[in-house]
C-alpha cells in the first residue's frame, strides 16, 4: 500500500515536471485583438465641431425661450393689474 | 421698468451679436483645441449662477430676519435664474467634457457639488410652487444652506482630485483668450441683470394683483 502511494506520488511529480518544461505557446493572433497606441490617429478621434455648436445652440435656446417665457408672463400680468386696476377705480 | 431697461437690452444684443465673432477670433487652446471655446459660455454661466445663489440666500436671510415682502420677490427671482443658468452649465460642461475628458460626466467632488447646487435651487423652486402657505420661509432656508454650499463648489476643484480645471486658469488665460473671457462675463453680467429685473417685475406686479384682489373682496 505504501509502495503504491509513492509511486503515484512520484507519478504526479514526473507528470507535473514535464507539463512545466514545456515552453509557453503563443496565444493565437486575432485579427481584433487589443492594441495599446499613446494617442488615436486623427480620423478615429471625437470631432469637437458638433460638441461646440451644440453647446452655443442650447445656450441661445435656453436664454431665447426663457426671455420669451418671462415676456408673456410679465404681458399676462400687466393685463391682469390694468383690468384689476379699472375695476377698482370704478367701484 | 426704468428707461434705462430698452438700450441697455439694445446693448446686450449687440454684445450677443459680437460674441461669436469675438471667440472666433481667439487662440485655440493647446491640447483641447476647438471644443475649449465652449469655455467662453460654459464659465460666464456658471458665474451667474454663483451670483444668483448669492443673492438669493441674502434676499432670503433679509425676508427671514426683516420680515420684508420685497425680499422675498427678489429671492424668489433670484431662485429662478440659478436654475436656468444652471442648466447652461449642466448641459455645456458635459458636452465638452465628453471631448475633452472622454466621459460625459464624472462623479467627482466639482461635479458632484455643481449638481448639488443646482437641484437645491430646483427643490426651492417647487417649494415655493407647491408648498403652500409657510413655504416662504421654509424656501428662504433652503436658499441659504443653497448659497452655503456655493463655496464648496468653487474650491472642489482646488481641494479635491477632479477632471474638472480649478479656478486658477482664468487669471493664468493668455492676452488673446483674455479679452474674449471678460467680454463674454461683461455680457452675461448684463444679462443677468436684465432678466432679473424683469423677473423681478413680474413678482412686483404679481403682489399689486393679489393686493387689489383683496381690496375688491374687501
Amino acid at each position: 500500500m505504501k509502495q503504491r502511494l509513492v509511486m503515484i506520488a512520484v507519478l504526479v511529480l514526473v507528470a507535473g515536471a514535464l507539463v512545466l518544461a514545456q515552453p509557453p505557446q503563443a496565444p493565437p493572433a486575432t485579427p481584433d485583438g487589443f492594441v495599446p497606441v499613446n494617442s488615436l490617429p486623427q480620423a478615429e478621434q471625437l470631432p469637437a465641431a458638433p460638441m461646440v455648436i451644440a453647446a452655443y445652440s442650447v445656450v441661445w435656446v435656453v436664454l431665447i425661450a426663457y426671455i420669451w417665457m418671462l415676456w408673456r408672463r410679465l404681458s399676462k400680468v400687466e393685463r391682469e393689474l390694468a383690468d384689476l386696476t379699472r375695476r377698482v377705480q370704478d367701484r | 421698468m426704468t428707461r434705462y431697461f430698452t438700450p441697455l437690452a439694445f446693448l446686450l444684443l449687440v454684445l450677443f451679436a459680437a460674441a461669436p465673432v469675438v471667440i472666433a477670433g481667439t487662440p485655440y487652446e493647446q491640447t483641447m483645441g476647438l471644443v475649449q471655446k465652449i469655455f467662453y459660455f460654459h464659465v460666464p454661466s456658471a458665474m451667474m449662477m454663483f451670483v444668483s445663489a448669492f443673492v438669493c440666500g441674502i434676499a432670503s436671510a433679509i425676508y427671514l430676519f426683516r420680515k420684508s415682502a420685497k425680499a422675498d420677490r427678489l429671492a424668489l427671482a433670484a431662485g429662478e435664474l440659478v436654475v436656468t443658468f444652471g442648466l447652461i452649465v449642466m448641459t455645456t460642461g458635459p458636452l465638452w467634457g465628453r471631448k475633452a475628458w472622454g466621459v460625459w460626466w464624472q462623479w467627482d467632488a466639482k461635479l458632484t457639488s455643481a449638481l448639488l447646487l443646482w437641484m437645491i435651487f430646483i427643490a426651492y423652486l417647487l417649494v415655493r410652487r407647491f408648498g403652500g402657505p409657510g413655504s416662504e420661509k421654509l424656501g428662504a432656508a433652503m436658499a441659504i444652506f443653497g448659497m452655503a454650499n456655493v463655496p464648496f463648489v468653487y474650491v472642489a476643484s482646488m481641494y479635491w482630485r477632479t477632471l474638472h480645471p480649478a479656478p486658477t486658469v482664468v487669471p493664468s488665460l493668455q492676452p488673446g483668450m483674455r479679452g474674449a473671457f471678460w467680454f463674454c462675463v461683461l455680457s452675461f453680467v448684463l444679462l443677468y441683470v436684465l432678466i432679473l429685473t424683469l423677473r423681478r417685475r413680474i413678482e412686483d406686479q404679481q403682489a399689486q394683483v393679489d393686493q387689489l384682489y383683496l381690496a375688491l373682496e374687501d
